[in-house]
Formats: structure tokens, C-alpha cells, sequence
């Protein structure tokens, strides 16, 4: 048996089903990945050997019992730490959080575990999913494998670091307005923001409910399709999830992996034209989209005139909604509590508790959304974010009626050093430019590698309508049978 | 003019439970300075007559049947809290002295 710690999740699973690997063996050779590089990566916040084990021993047994195994069985898979695992600890990066363990299962982990995929452990983040570059985790950052030196993007930082540094094949992330995308582009994987509503909720630990969306992250688009539909679909037990079928992105990816775009409109949004984009990565944009017309697709440049004016909704919504999730942690019912002396009141303790349970970023936009929410300002800034939100969800009906996909580079830049960008949190903010648009029209997007730029890894983003993400995997392993995966500098 | 001052920031960090430190105080007011004076251009486009939207799919709430069925034991629903007492959370005192 070959390293499978190096092989897809696809390749994986098909060697377990095969019985040339148990689950236990390739569980084995990523826990020892993980012990062999991860004192180096930092995307973990919790190993959990045991429970991965036990699990890998059920898929083996299952096997050996001749019961049928779903298209991902015995395959590793890294969870961001901002999902509920039952008994495993759950921090999303705070340290409000530090050694909680949840009483109870998020449905995507339920659904992880129905389906035979082997949870390894909970992986780093920016605190309660707040940043761009994963260096607002309580817990220290994570280093990109591309570059240890370099910010791994954020939130979900952790996940695709995990991915490229070969710690698992298969991530769980979470984009609130880019957190799943931006760190697949930097790091050179795989990273799907599925429709609002097409992924569970329950048991994500919110930041900002209307635009949360957790989703898959892979090394492959095929492997990022199989995650997609192991996660996705209607849950009862969220209020927010759509009752309809996930669209059929296995099959479409495995279309596009023939290669053939034909018939395919695809648009390039004029207001995404370059401004303040770094040179390599627009020409690594511009030469995925002269790949993707030799592949048949049809390019056409389309106007989105609002989107100028998602960053600035997003930094009023997000913000606001943060502020109001976030009250539920003070110090009564979860993990810290500071102060609590007999002498100090009630409301001293819960603002201890909160200043020295929460991190800068959490704090600034705690701050930023309550002033956003209060009375006065209501009007002049959530009240007119709502109505942008409005207006960049007729800019992508328009764009929808002439195209079938939007495509976009999917960071202005490439990984950038640690400490650049910490000092000026608007210029932190811009890392999200051109993956915020859909978070706040709540279609689905997918970042899928595209090129180098100065030896760091470029992605491109494929944007579809609402529950037409079949569509953006058709385009993006259209591409990667084109351009290729690539590979990291060995650790 | 400074879209947001010291003193606000510090009315705003009361009112959301933080008690953040003078050194703390003095960054987040430029910060938020910074970011308020870029986030004010949503006010440029938005007519009197374009609807908000507050969430990209239409919101039902979600009942289920008013049956009993198996749930959490108290232990479990406690296990996570930093203090419990009598199958409870229990909270640091509510009034202060001079209450």
C-alpha cells in the first residue's frame, strides 16, 4: 500500500471498500501524519485518536459483515472546531469555550458519522469564526504548508492547512463571507460554500446566523462533491434549512472532469475588473479563463453595479448579528466564568468574564454591531446594509439571466506574511472582497486552484445561483482536469 | 470629525457586557473610527423605496408535535456550566451591595 495519507478521499475510500486497507490503517497513517507535522501546521485544536479509532473499527466491522458502505467510508475527515461534537471538545477558537464538550452532535458531524467517514479531530480557527488569516485564534495561529511563515486564510485556516498538509483528506468548514473559500485559495485546495439553507446549522456555533453555511473542503472537486453530498439536504431542525434535494454535484463534477465546457456562459463581473488585486493573481485569472473558453465555455463580461458595496453591508451585518449571538456566553452556562469572587455582582462577572473570554476581533465587532444596532443608528447603517443586501440580490438575478455561472479571482492576493495585516482591520477585511457578494445573496460558490503566484497557490471562484451548486462543480473540475492539483513544498 | 469617540466606544462596551481596559478602549476608537467612515457608504444607493432583506430564505418557524421524547438529562444540559447547584445553573449574586 502506497502513502495514503497523499492519496484523494475518492482513492481512499475505494481501498477500504476493497479491502486493501481496514479504516483502522488509514485512520493510523493520518493520526501519525498529524503527530509527525502538526507541532509545525497547528490545524489542530484537538486530536480525537480514540474516537477516530473506534470509528474506523465500526466501518471495519461493518465491512466484514458484508452491510453496504457509502461512498466515503473509513475516510478521514477534519472538522472545524466551530461544529458540536459530542463529548469532543468544542472552543471555536475562544477561549470562552476552552474545554467545553458538548452534550450533544451537530447534524453535519451526525451525518459525517452515519455515512462512515472516520472525525480525526477539530481544527484551528479564527475566534468564533471572525477573520481572514486564522491569527485571531485563541489558541495561537495556524501556519500555511505552503509556507510557514504565511497565514493559511481564514476562518477556516485550520481545515485547509489540514488538507495541504496531507493531515486529512476531507475538512468540514464554515463560510460566513468567505471562510471556507479563502483559505482553500491560499492554501492551494478545494473549499465549497454550498446554498444558505442547502447545510445544517444546528449545532454550528452561530456568528452570524443569516449568512453561516458550513460545507466541505477537500484536495479535489470530486472529493469536495461527495463531502457536499454526505452534509447536504433538508434538516427539520433547522428553522433556515430548504426542504429540497441537494442538486446532484457528484454527477456534475464527474461531467465536468470530462473536460468538455461546451454550451457553458460564463461571466465575468466588471466591478471585479482588478482593482487592488495583486498582478499574479490576476494573470493567473486571466489564464484559467483562457483555459476554461479552450474547454468550450462562452465568456462574458457582465455588470454587477452593488457589488462595490457588499463589503461595507457585510461589516454592518455580520457585525450586528455577532453582537446579539454572542450574548449567550456569559459566564451562566458555558465553560469560563471570571470573578465570581461572592463579592462581585452578577453583571461584573459576566463583563469579566467576556473581556477576558474574548479576543480583539471578537470584541471590536461585538462593539461595532451594537453601536450598528442602536437606537439612532439603526436606520443609517443595519437598516440600509439590509436594503444593499437587496440590491446585490437583483445584481445576481440579472447576471443569472445571461449567464449560468459568475467567475472571479477568489482573493485579491496571495498568502500573505503573519502581523501584515493585524494593525488596520478594514485593509484584514478586503481579504474577503470578492467572496462576501454571495454570502449576502446566499447562493452557493466554490474556490477551486487555479495557478501559482511567486510559488503561493491562486484560486479561482465560481459562483451559481441559489441551489444550482451542481453548476459551480461542473466548471471547477472542468478546470482542474485542466490546470491540475498542486502540491505543496514537503514539510 | 471622528465617526465614533473614546466615550461611545465605551458607553457601547458597557452596554455589551465588556470591561475592556483603557489601552483597549484607545485602539478600538480609532479602529472603529476607520471602519465606520468606510462601512458609511452603504447610505449612497439605498432608495426610500427598496425593501430590506433581512435573510436570503423566507423564515417559517418550526414546530414539532407537543409530544415527550427522549432529550437531555440534566446532567448533560449542566455538564458545560461553570457552577451548578441543585440540578440549576448557579449565577454570582444579581444585586450589589448598595442595592
Amino acid at each position: 500500500m502506497s502513502d495514503v495519507t497523499r492519496m484523494t478521499a475518492t482513492e481512499v475510500a475505494a481501498l477500504v471498500a476493497g479491502g486493501e486497507a481496514s479504516a483502522v490503517e488509514v485512520t493510523r497513517a493520518h493520526l501519525d501524519r498529524i503527530a509527525e507535522v502538526d507541532d509545525r501546521v497547528h490545524a489542530f485544536l484537538h486530536v480525537d485518536t480514540e474516537g477516530a479509532l473506534a470509528a474506523a473499527r465500526d466501518v471495519d466491522a461493518r465491512r466484514a459483515a458484508g452491510e453496504p458502505l457509502g461512498p466515503l467510508a473509513g475516510v478521514p475527515v477534519a472538522v472545524k472546531d466551530v461544529l458540536t461534537t459530542r463529548g469532543v471538545p468544542t472552543t471555536a477558537g475562544s477561549k470562552i469555550l476552552e474545554n467545553w464538550r458538548p452534550p450533544y452532535d451537530s447534524t453535519i458531524v451526525t451525518r459525517l458519522r452515519a455515512a462512515g467517514t472516520v472525525p480525526i479531530g477539530k481544527t484551528n480557527m479564527d475566534e468564533f469564526a471572525m477573520g481572514s488569516s486564522t491569527e485571531y485564534s485563541a489558541y495561537g495561529p495556524t501556519n500555511n504548508p505552503w509556507d510557514l511563515g504565511r497565514i493559511p486564510g481564514g476562518s477556516g485556516g485550520g481545515s485547509a492547512a489540514a488538507l495541504a498538509a496531507y493531515e486529512a483528506p476531507l475538512a468540514i468548514g464554515s463560510d460566513t463571507g468567505g471562510s471556507i473559500r479563502q483559505p482553500g485559495a491560499v492554501t492551494g485546495t478545494v473549499g465549497a460554500k454550498p446554498t444558505y439553507g442547502g447545510t445544517s446549522r444546528y449545532g454550528l456555533i452561530a456568528f452570524s446566523s443569516s449568512l453561516d453555511t458550513p460545507g466541505p473542503c477537500a484536495r479535489t472537486v470530486e472529493d469536495a462533491a461527495l463531502l457536499h453530498a454526505v452534509i447536504g439536504g433538508h434538516d427539520p431542525r433547522d428553522s433556515t434549512s430548504i426542504p429540497a434535494p441537494v442538486p446532484d454535484v457528484v454527477a456534475a463534477a464527474r461531467l465536468g472532469a470530462t473536460g468538455d465546457l461546451t454550451g457553458v456562459r460564463l461571466g465575468i463581473v466588471t466591478q471585479f475588473s482588478g482593482e487592488g488585486a495583486e498582478p499574479g493573481v490576476l494573470a493567473a485569472f486571466r489564464e484559467s479563463v483562457d483555459t476554461l473558453t479552450k474547454l468550450g465555455a462562452e465568456v462574458v463580461e457582465v455588470s454587477c453595479p452593488h457589488f462595490e458595496y457588499a463589503l461595507p453591508a457585510y461589516y454592518l451585518i455580520a457585525p450586528s448579528e455577532c453582537s446579539s449571538n454572542l450574548a449567550r456566553f456569559d459566564g451562566v452556562r458555558f465553560g469560563l466564568r471570571v470573578g465570581d469572587d461572592g463579592v462581585k455582582s452578577l453583571e461584573e462577572v459576566m463583563s469579566l468574564t467576556r473581556d477576558q473570554g474574548f479576543g480583539p476581533e471578537v470584541k471590536r465587532r461585538i462593539i461595532l454591531g451594537t453601536y450598528a444596532l442602536s437606537s439612532g443608528y439603526y436606520d443609517a447603517y443595519y437598516g440600509q446594509a439590509q436594503k444593499v443586501r437587496t440590491l446585490i440580490t437583483r445584481d445576481f438575478t440579472a447576471a443569472f439571466e445571461q449567464v449560468d455561472v459568475l467567475i472571479s479571482p477568489t482573493t485579491p492576493f496571495v498568502a500573505f506574511p503573519f502581523g501584515s495585516r493585524t494593525g488596520d482591520p478594514y485593509q484584514m477585511y478586503l481579504a474577503d472582497l470578492y467572496t462576501i457578494p454571495t454570502n449576502l445573496y446566499g447562493g452557493p460558490a466554490i474556490s477551486v486552484p487555479c495557478g501559482l503566484s511567486e510559488g503561493l497557490p491562486v484560486g479561482l471562484q465560481i459562483m451559481a445561483p441559489t441551489m444550482a451548486d451542481d453548476r459551480m462543480y461542473r466548471v471547477a473540475a472542468a478546470l482542474e482536469s485542466a490546470v491540475g492539483t498542486f502540491t505543496p513544498p514537503a514539510l | 470629525m471622528a465617526a465614533i469617540s473614546r466615550e461611545e466606544v465605551a458607553h457601547l462596551a458597557r452596554l455589551s457586557r465588556l470591561a475592556v481596559t483603557e489601552e483597549e478602549l484607545q485602539t478600538f476608537a480609532g479602529q472603529l473610527d476607520v471602519i465606520l467612515q468606510s462601512v458609511a457608504r452603504v447610505g449612497e444607493v439605498t432608495a426610500a423605496d427598496i425593501p430590506p432583506t433581512s435573510h436570503s430564505v423566507p423564515l417559517t418557524n418550526v414546530l414539532r408535535e407537543d409530544v415527550v421524547v427522549p432529550c437531555l438529562t440534566p446532567a448533560e444540559a449542566l455538564s458545560g456550566a461553570p457552577d451548578v447547584e441543585e440540578q440549576r445553573f448557579r449565577v454570582p449574586r444579581i444585586l450589589d451591595e448598595e442595592a
